[in-house]
């Protein structure tokens, strides 16, 4: 077991080595030149020259990845093109609305997404099951910005029962902090639902029809047992391995919530820095996101053995 | 008073392709303590009979009428609320297939826990050091440390033992055996038939047996009824069932039994089988069920359906060539 955590966490490296690559690499072909940017409208060719001479955009490319690969297994991930702040400075001031999010989004989305799935599946047929289905295709095909200007529009802007746009921090009490979120979480949040309840109702229709179920009815296990205890727990690998594939759905639709609510997160950041060529910014994001993507679906396969006692490593 | 009265029962399903009588009109009653045997081919409703007594039948597509008493209580009137009572501590079940019957992502004390902790209001400790006791009784060595163990990790004759236990755990009056030892080697089927045999005589619950196999039958039964086609066709202690089948479809069973060894001592025969299938439940028959299949079917046997007659005392055949004494198969040939 501990093995195996060790392992996987060394799997990681190879990985997260690619995903270094890739970003580097889309950047370095992707149009567009920070010097030029930096160097605003009035500057001659020989200013945008010197500007990209002092920021080493001049080198080669393999120099330039190496040595910017040498920084990041030392734990430097650079200093930002536009601001001169480092990245990790950067990143760190943003990400606590970002993380909110994620982690509100995701508790929402699995405590509505899992019972909506369950009682989908125990009433297979009837109007409560077509009802969370209509809402599982709704949920996939309307994009989160227009959700999210929807509900702006709806509950911010005309009930003015919540908060139209921005963020409070934590550290400024609960109350406010989750009012900011309601909206952002919801509308982040209706895709990771539409996942959730899809998978939850199709992998409770097969195991409500084994026989361990039969079992527990004549046992007189009552209605409730049988669907959250006995089925649930046989369901729980699927759901749970989704719940971890949609945390890279939460991480696109961040950026674009964030957007959308005007929410200074990662998200922003990354916006931002994309469109000022930023490039050390966006692959210090990059790499960050992609980093926690591996390490929630290392946890999840964790998560595993305490569901299923088969699965051992 | 019996222990379960079954009277008319009537069990139906409604399907895409029409109503399927899987049990239609079927009366048997099973006194305390006593072993009845529920016996036929697949597909002639006995399990679905057995799931009837437990109302484990989902409604709908199906639909149970008739009427089931149990201690003289009406079942079929009962709310689920007051179903789920009597599930697992009154009545409970054992089903045929040990391998897929437990939930692979408990542990066995907890399953077997589970049915204290409902009916009985034990505490988590009570309960596991019960399901400890109920393990060390159906003979299931180290059950300390098996308790904790999942049911992946026990053979299906394990399995079988722990489902023995989960049912007995609650001292049931009442425990049906659905095929409880078809999908077990054959030296564990006897084990568990004599486990089942020394349980019950400590415990004193009455047994309602389903199965195919006769050989258990013999073994285990004290009365027997025979079903075909949705019906009950035959009912009599084991002995004169066995002695003195009265409806064909009971002798042809019987024929097709194979005898160990019979090759070797050169009293060997064709094994005898029933020719045809069991008749659609789909529609409704004229006449008498088995006619279809049977040899000495008259125009008569496929106008009219024969009632259950006592042709002994204790002895019901639903026959109208049977034989009211007790001279076997070969009158009724001459008759």
């Amino acid at each position: 077991m501990y093995a195996y955590v060790a392992r996987r966490i060394l799997a990681t490296i190879p990985v997260m080595a690619v995903v270094a690559l890739f970003v580097f690499s889309l950047l370095y072909i992707a149009p567009g030149d920070p010097a030029a940017v930096i160097a605003g409208d009035q500057a001659t060719p020989e200013d945008v020259e010197r500007i990209r001479q002092s920021l080493g955009l001049d080198r080669p490319y393999l120099v330039r990845f190496g040595a910017w690969l040498w920084d990041i297994l030392r734990g430097d991930l650079g200093v930002s093109i536009f601001t001169n702040l480092p990245v990790s400075t950067m990143i760190a001031q943003r990400i606590e609305p970002t993380l909110s999010l994620m982690v509100v989004t995701l508790l929402f989305a699995v405590s509505v997404a899992v019972p909506m799935g369950v009682v989908a599946a125990w009433k297979q047929g009837t109007l409560i099951d077509r009802m969370v289905m209509a809402f599982a295709v709704l949920g996939f095909s309307v994009p989160v910005f227009v959700v999210g200007y929807l509900l702006a529009y709806v509950f911010a802007l005309e009930l003015d029962w919540l908060p139209v746009q921005g963020y409070t921090s934590f550290r400024e009490g609960f109350g406010p902090w989750l009012e900011n979120l309601v909206l952002p979480a919801i509308a982040l949040g209706s895709v990771y639902i539409a996942l959730i309840a899809r998978i939850t109702r199709a992998t409770m229709l097969e195991v409500l029809q084994q026989d361990y179920i039969r079992t527990a009815r004549a046992k007189g296990v009552g209605q409730r047992g049988i669907l959250f205890l006995h089925a649930l727990k046989n369901a729980a690998v699927p759901i749970v391995t989704v719940i971890g594939i949609g945390i890279a759905l939460l991480i696109g639709g961040a950026v674009v919530t964030e957007s959308v609510f005007a929410i200074p997160g990662l998200g922003r950041l990354t916006v931002d820095a994309i469109l000022r060529r930023d490039y050390p910014v966006i692959q210090g994001v990059v790499l960050l996101f992609s980093f926690v993507y591996v390490l929630v679906n290392l946890a999840i396969d964790l998560i595993y053995t305490l569901l299923d006692p088969r699965i051992r490593y | 008073m019996a222990l379960l009265e079954i009277e008319n029962l009537q069990t139906h399903f409604r399907t895409p392709d029409g109503i399927v009588r899987a049990v239609d009109g079927v009366s048997f009653q099973v006194e305390a303590g006593e072993t009845l045997a529920v016996v036929g081919e697949s597909g002639c409703g006995k399990s679905v009979t057995a799931m009837s007594v437990l109302r484990l039948i989902p409604e709908p597509p199906g639909k149970i009428a008739g009427s089931i008493r149990f201690n003289g209580r009406e079942l079929l009137g009962l709310s689920e609320r007051e179903m789920r009572d009597i599930r697992g501590n009154e009545i409970s079940m054992i089903f045929q297939e040990p391998m897929t019957s437990l939930n692979p992502v408990l542990t066995v004390g907890w399953q077997i826990g589970e049915t204290l902790r409902l009916h009985q209001g034990l505490d988590k400790r009570a309960a596991e050091a019960r399901a400890i006791e109920m393990l060390q009784l159906v003979g299931i060595p180290e059950p300390a440390r098996r308790v904790r163990e999942y049911p992946h990790q026990l053979s299906g004759g394990m399995r079988q033992r722990v489902m023995i236990a989960i049912a007995l755990a609650c001292n049931p009056k009442l425990l049906i055996a659905d095929e409880p030892t078809t999908a077990l080697d054959v030296t564990i089927q006897a084990q568990i038939l004599d486990l089942m045999r020394d349980l019950k005589r400590r415990v004193g619950a009455a047994i309602v047996l389903i199965t195919h196999d006769l050989g258990v039958v013999a073994e285990v039964a004290e009365r027997v009824v025979v079903m075909y086609a949705g019906r009950k066709v035959e009912e009599a202690p084991v002995g004169p069932l066995f002695r003195n089948p009265r409806h064909p479809y009971t002798q042809g069973l019987l024929g097709s039994v194979p005898k160990l060894g019979s090759s070797l001592t050169g009293t060997a025969t064709r094994l005898s089988e029933i020719p045809g299938l069991v008749p659609s439940l789909k529609q409704r028959i004229e006449g008498c069920v088995f006619a279809s299949r049977c040899a000495h079917a008259t125009d008569l046997c496929r106008k009219v359906a024969p009632a259950l007659e006592a042709k002994a005392p204790g002895h019901l055949a639903a026959c109208h060539y049977a034989p009211r004494e007790s001279r076997g198969a070969a009158a009724m040939v001459a008759a």
